[in-house]
Formats: structure tokens, sequence, C-alpha cells
């Protein structure tokens, strides 16, 4: 635990914040410049790795309890496979974005953008998941 | 509308249903869910394969996008046929689930079983349906990742290396696959199966794609664990939970040989790649030791499951030795004992999941005398035996007799003999199941026991009957097996 060090705690403080927003920004940019869904996923996630580093698994699990995880885990596949289901109720083929908007144009935009967040949710939640179970592991260790 | 999204539905339902389950954790209400969507995709499977033998192949484009700029899903008959075969099994070993999955699974671990069963069974029905490489690359490694954690979540601690192990052997495999694919796409600039087949031709002479053509057969041969390959199967199979492992024998090695089936007479169709390459030898000598060598090791086998996953290395002996003939017949026999070998060896590992739940374990001594104490389970567990053997009235017999004329139709009489001669090996190991069972008395100290549950019995009798049905009366399946052989070898998915 690094708790103890002022410096550290003082500037992923500071610095946790922006790579939330950073994370948000290659997630939405994505549609014009190198980004999406995955990548903003794994940088949104170091978010909270970094913190549960600093201040302690305990005060990271408050932050993200194994439900909340679990439910981005689902949440985002469904809400990528939603949108597929969706198109078809609107006549088109599965995932046919054009389906979503007037404009067949506007309407790729909009479908990539959703299934590109759907993707981002689930890719955060595994990240974030995969790093407490391993903190798990190694205290169910130590109390053996 | 919605029959003409069936092909997508397929594989859509079991995918949205796994995150739903594993938001619901409740382990009865998640069997249920788990329990219709097996059904569900079972019936729309039969719908899909009444419709491509009706009215030809089924064309199904992802996103609205035309080949070969999106992916398509294609369906013909020999897709159809494997894909009844995956999703009926998985409906039958769904409703035979729920006891043994209770008993042999920690009760906070049962929905994510579920989950991952369900997951699978969207990488299989994928693989199957899907007409693009890459794609097929993708379900590929859902289905075998979620294998490796259905096998990890065995009682015993070897369960974890048995897993473990098949996952360095699976990603081998899956990466040699997707480096072959690779190498094809260099040189056509298609990920589209159709298209590849018209591609390859002006191609096929060239070092890279004789390179790709060897990673792919290797790969792939790893995933369905020809001999060689085979070394992470027998422990996967003997570790994993019963259930997983009745699934797992049923479908994931029948997959891999319908990718196999794709590669050679799909994608290299048009340019004969078995005998010019020479791979038909290798893969016929390999399918021959398979059979001899498996079926003699898994007569020295205590562990009864560890003995017919041997059994099962030598049966893909069978259907990978139908394959390199490269004729109808050959490939019509490779096909139909996919099918068949399904059957018996689901009865098969079944049979063994209500001795599992009721004695504890399937080791001979376990077994002994229990043709008595568990009088359907072993029943049940004998016709499978007798169905691999190849015993007439059996559908072991059709698949056997098919191979054998394959051979002589081709001049090869030795073959033939050595299939014949293998079948001896296979007596041995059965008649060592039924003389323990029947002729060998129980320990004096067995606790009584009593049958198995009703839902778990019943499954196991519905493909033991089929077992029968289909040896009596092999028509149906012989006549889709042999129009499936016939469109390989002439036209593919064009």
């Amino acid at each position: 635990m690094l708790t103890k060090t002022s410096i550290l705690r003082v500037v992923s403080k500071l610095l946790i914040p922006p790579i939330m927003l950073f994370a948000l920004y290659v997630q939405f940019h994505g549609d014009f410049g190198p980004g999406g869904g995955f990548q903003a996923g794994v940088i949104f996630a170091s978010a909270f790795i970094l913190y549960a580093l600093i201040f302690g698994v305990d005060n990271a699990r408050k932050v993200a309890p194994a439900w909340l995880t679990r439910l981005m885990l689902a949440a985002g596949l469904l809400l990528f496979a939603g949108v597929g289901v969706f198109t078809m109720f609107l006549g088109g083929d599965y995932l046919d974005y054009s389906m979503l908007s007037k404009d067949p144009h506007a309407g790729q935009h909009l479908g990539i953008n959703i299934i590109e967040f759907g993707v981002g949710t689930t890719v955060a939640g595994a990240m974030i998941t995969i790093f407490l179970i391993f903190d798990g592991r190694l205290r169910a260790e130590k109390k053996d | 509308m919605i029959a003409a999204h069936l092909p997508i539905l397929q594989v859509i339902i079991p995918l949205i249903v796994a995150p739903i389950a594993l938001i619901m954790r409740d382990s009865r209400t998640v069997w249920v869910l788990t329990l219709s969507v097996t059904w569900v995709t079972f019936s729309i499977s039969l719908t899909l394969l009444i419709e491509v033998l009706d009215s030809g192949n089924i064309i199904y484009r992802i996103g609205g996008w035309a080949a070969p700029w999106g992916i398509e899903y294609v369906l013909d008959k020999v897709g159809a046929f494997v894909l009844v075969i995956v999703s009926a099994i998985g409906s039958i070993v769904m409703t035979y689930a729920r006891q043994s999955v209770e008993a042999e699974i920690p009760d906070d671990r049962i929905y994510l079983f579920y989950t991952m069963f369900l997951l699978c069974l969207t990488g299989l029905l994928g693989i199957v349906i899907t007409g693009d490489v890459f794609n097929l690359f993708v379900f590929l490694e859902i289905s075998s990742l979620s294998s490796y954690v259905m096998i990890s979540l065995g009682r015993d601690r070897r369960a974890l290396t048995a897993a473990y192990r098949y996952l360095i052997m699976g990603t081998i495999g899956a990466t040699f696959y997707i480096i072959g694919v690779g190498l094809i796409y260099m040189m056509t600039g298609t990920l589209n199966i159709a298209d590849l087949t018209v591609l390859i031709p002006s191609v096929s002479d060239s070092r890279t794609i004789h390179t790709a053509m060897a990673f792919l057969t290797v790969g792939v041969c790893l995933k369905l664990a020809l001999f060689p390959l085979h070394l992470w199967l027998p422990n996967a199979y003997t570790y994993a939970p019963s259930v997983v492992t009745a699934f797992l024998a049923a479908t994931a090695t029948k997959v891999s040989v319908y990718i196999l089936i794709r590669i050679v007479f799909t994608l290299f169709g048009d340019v004969n790649i078995l005998e010019a390459s020479g791979l038909q030898n290798i893969l016929m000598t390999l399918a021959i030791i398979a059979l001899f060598t498996a079926s003699t090791i898994a007569i020295f086998q205590n562990n009864m499951k560890r003995l017919f996953a041997y059994s099962s290395v030598a049966q893909i002996g069978y259907i990978i030795l139908g394959l390199s003939f490269a004729s109808q017949i050959g490939i019509a026999a490779g096909i139909i004992h996919l099918f068949n070998h399904s059957i018996i060896k689901c009865t098969i590992f079944m049979g063994l999941g209500c001795i599992t739940l009721r004695v504890g374990g399937v080791s001979v001594k376990d077994m002994c005398g229990l043709g008595y104490r568990m009088p359907w389970t072993m029943a049940a567990i004998v016709i499978g035996g007798l169905g691999l053997i190849g015993i007439p009235m059996t559908v072991g017999f059709v698949s056997k007799w098919y191979l054998v004329r394959a051979a002589f139709e081709q001049g090869m009489w030795p073959i033939a003999a050595l299939i014949i001669t293998s079948s001896l090996l296979t007596i041995v190991y059965v008649w060592r199941i039924v003389e323990t069972a029947y002729l060998k008395p129980a320990p004096k100290n067995a606790p009584n026991i009593k049958e198995a549950p009703l839902s778990m019995l019943l499954s196991s009798w519905v493909l033991a009957l089929a077992s029968i049905y289909f040896g009596v009366n092999a028509t149906t399946t012989l006549n889709i097996a042999l129009e499936a052989a016939d469109s390989l070898l002439n036209g593919g998915l064009k």
C-alpha cells in the first residue's frame, strides 16, 4: 500500500479525473480518429486501478462493488446486441445502423457510437474485475 | 419477418441471454432460462435445415452490408446439419443438467457455469453458420475460452491443470488458424469464404498459400484432437464436470471437424488440395494410427471418463479417415459419423454423469455390480458402447459400413481391413465395462443407491434410443450426409 506517500496521493488525486475525461474523449472521438470502445474502456479502468493502488483495494471496492462491475460486464454486451435487435425491429438486418435515423449517414454515426459505448462499458468492467479478483486471491492465500 | 432473421437469431439469442443470466444469478431461474434458450435454438436450427434442404443455401447479411465487404452468414447442407447436431445436443444436455450441476459445481458458481455454457453454445453455432473466416476465428475464441472456464469448474483440483493445458494447446491452435487466415488474406485480400473459393485457385501455387494451408490444418487438427495432437483431450474430459464432458465431447471437436471440412473442401475446394499437397496421405495415416493407439490406451484405463475420452480420440480418427478419402461416400461417412458419434458419446457421458451423482466416482471399482444397482443407467451406457463397436442396428454400424464402402470404392481394401480390426479393440474396452458392471459383485460395504433422477435418465435414454432409431432407419440422416458431401464436392457455398 502506498497510502502514506503524500506526493503520490496528491498527484493521483489530480490525475484520476483527467484520466477518466480522456477515456471519454477516446470513446467518443473514435468516430473521427484513433480510439474507440476498447481503448476507452481500458483507460477508464486504469483510473480505478490507480485509485486502488494508491488508496487501497477496500476503498476501490466501495466505489466499484462486485454487483456494479458485474452489471457493467453484462450491460455493455446487452447494449451492443440490443442495438442490433432494435434495428431488426425497425425493419433492417441485424446491426443495420442506417435504420436508426431518417438519414442513413446519421444512423451509421449514431449506431457505431452506441455499440462502441457498449464495448467500452464491458471492457472497463472486465478490467476492473480482473484487477480486483487478483487482489482477492492474494488475500485468500494470505489467510491460509 | 422473423423467418428471414432466423440465421442471426440462432447465434444472438444465446449471446443475449448470457449477460442476462449473469445479472439474474439465481441458479434455478438461470437454468430455466438456459433450458428454454437451448430448445429455441434447436427448433430454429431444425427450421433452417428444412429450409436449406428444400430451397438451397441461406444467406444473411449482417448490418445490410453485402459480401465481400460485410460479414455474411451462409448456411449450406453441411452447415445446417452440424447446426442441428450442436443445438440438439445442447438442448438435451441442458434438460439433463440441473441435478448434475447442483451436485458437482459449488452453489455460488452455478450461474457462471450457465453463462459460460450459453457463450460456448453461441461460439459453436456461430462457427458453423458464419461465412467469413475471421468471424469464424472470433467465434472459435468465444467457444474455446468459455469451454476452458467450464472445464476448470470440475470438483477435482486437477481440473485446473487440465483446463490450463487445454488453454495452451487451444490457443496455439487458434493462433495457427489466424496466422493461416492472415497469409491467405495477404494473397487474396478477402476474408469471405465464398469469395476465397473463387480467388484461391489463381494463387494456389505460391509458397504463401502452401504455408497458410499448413498452419490452418495443424491449428484446426489441434482443436479437433487428431492424433498426435490430442494430448489436451483426455485430462480435460476426465476432470471436467459431467455435464461439460457430455456437451463438449459431442460438440466441440465435431465443430472443429466442420472447420476442417470447410477449409479442405470449400476454401481449397477448387484446387483439390488433399491430393495436390499430399495432405491426404498424412491425414489418412494419422487417422489410422489414432484408431489403434487411442483404442489400445483406452483398454488400460481405470477411470471410465478417461477411457471414453481416449475412445473419442479413436472415433475422431474414423471421421478424419472418412474425409481423407475425398470421395462422396467417404465424406458422407465422415459427416454421418460426426452425427452418430455425437449421439453415442453424449449418451455414454450422460450415463457416467448419473453414476458420478449416485456413486461419487466412475473408476472401475465404483462400477462393480452397477448393472443391478443402476440398471437403467448402465443399460443406456451399454447401448452407447454397442454403437461404438458398430453392432448392426446401431448408428455405429451405419458409419462403419459407409467407411468400409468408401475404402472398397477406391480399392483400398487394406484400409477396410484395418477399420474392421480396430473395431475389435473397441469390443475389448466395451466388454470390460459390461464385465465390471454385470459380472462382478458389488463390494460388500457398498452403500445403497437409487437409480438416477428421472430427468437425467430420460435425457440419456432419448439419445440411447436415437442411436438405435438412426441405426435402423438411417435413410434420413444418410440422405442429408450424401447430399451434403455432394454439395461440398461440387461448388460448396457458391
